[in-house]
């Protein structure tokens, strides 16, 4: 942990040069207050673990090791019709994993995932509703507790949320009820945070390609253009 | 009659959480969440708040696969010389 970004894609934007980032206008404002913050990330988070996700530098970290997947699958074979968008799904996951610095165990369920057996991603992968269900059929042979506390976690209905709140976030299937709850809050944040640079990538490239030359996109932290 | 510190229910390892632990958790999470943290934050019941979860991790998971959707097809769209390629080579270095 004392490392400052251990994840498995080489993300280089840790460090990243001054020089190289005159090419892009945003992507220079951008880098700047990720450089400034990224040191502030290297040190030990004695801050609460919420706040890391919402950070703007965390946000940077992963949509630049998504892009990095995503150029890389690109060379590779280039994704096609309805495979691409799950390819940009899983190397959004990957992505958001990897800035979690597999601290938390959806993380590292989730990089654990895609290096093992490729026909147990799909077991994953399809909506949560018809995992939950089918999962529920064969797993639930718990015995039911016939006393009911009103607040204590002794209430089957809580308990029969919580198994799937369990199934909902990866890796976490077997775990007691207080792991469950606290990886729910860090992969709810998680999740946000995907979906907020996912949105703003989309925006960027959206707003390039309507105009052209100079993307017209307000983001909140790019600077206007400058040339 | 189950008393607050064990609960006999979990098949694995019974993990003896407290009362205040888990009103402590549920609360947490219950932040987290966009609809109930704006209503009355005391008469929530826990069952609520983790359905809330549940359905609020979905319409995320929903949300990302949309946006994967779009971005993949962003991407096959993208030119080689446009301005955003030159974005994302900046931003991929």
């Amino acid at each position: 942990m004392s490392s400052s970004l251990i994840s498995p894609n080489p993300i280089a934007m840790g460090n990243p040069p001054a020089a190289a980032s005159d090419r892009s206008r945003e992507a220079k404002a951008r880098r700047r207050k990720k450089k400034a913050q990224a040191q502030a990330q290297a040190q030990p988070k004695a801050r609460s673990q919420s706040s890391k996700w919402k950070s703007q530098a965390q946000q940077q970290i992963f949509s630049s090791s998504l892009l990095q997947a995503l150029a890389n699958s690109r060379r590779g074979g280039g994704g096609s019709g309805g495979g691409a968008g799950r390819a940009v799904r899983e190397a959004a996951d990957r992505a958001l994993a990897a800035s979690a610095k597999g601290r938390t165990r959806w993380s590292r369920a989730i990089l654990a995932g895609r290096i093992r057996i490729s026909k147990f991603r799909k077991r994953k992968r399809p909506a949560a509703a018809v995992a939950a269900a089918a999962a529920a059929a064969g797993r639930s042979r718990k015995p039911r507790v016939s006393v009911s506390r009103l607040r204590g976690k002794g209430l089957p209905a809580v308990q029969r949320k919580v198994r799937v709140l369990g199934r909902l976030v990866p890796g976490c299937r077997k775990e007691p009820l207080p792991v469950i709850l606290e990886e729910a809050t860090d992969y709810i944040e998680a999740l946000e945070m995907q979906v907020r640079a996912m949105s703003e990538l989309a925006r960027l490239l959206s707003g390039g390609a309507s105009n052209g030359a100079g993307s017209s996109s307000n983001s909140p932290t790019a600077p206007p253009p400058s040339q | 009659m189950s008393n607050r510190r064990s609960s006999v229910m979990q098949s694995g390892t019974p993990s003896r959480i407290t009362d205040d632990q888990m009103i402590e958790l549920i609360s947490k999470l219950r932040q987290l969440l966009p609809e109930i943290s704006h209503s009355r934050s005391d008469k929530v019941s826990a069952s609520k708040v983790l359905q809330e979860t549940c359905s609020y991790i979905r319409s995320l998971h929903r949300q990302v696969d949309d946006l994967s959707e779009r971005l993949s097809q962003l991407l096959s769209t993208v030119d080689a010389d446009s301005a955003e390629a030159a974005i994302i080579r900046s931003l991929i270095t």
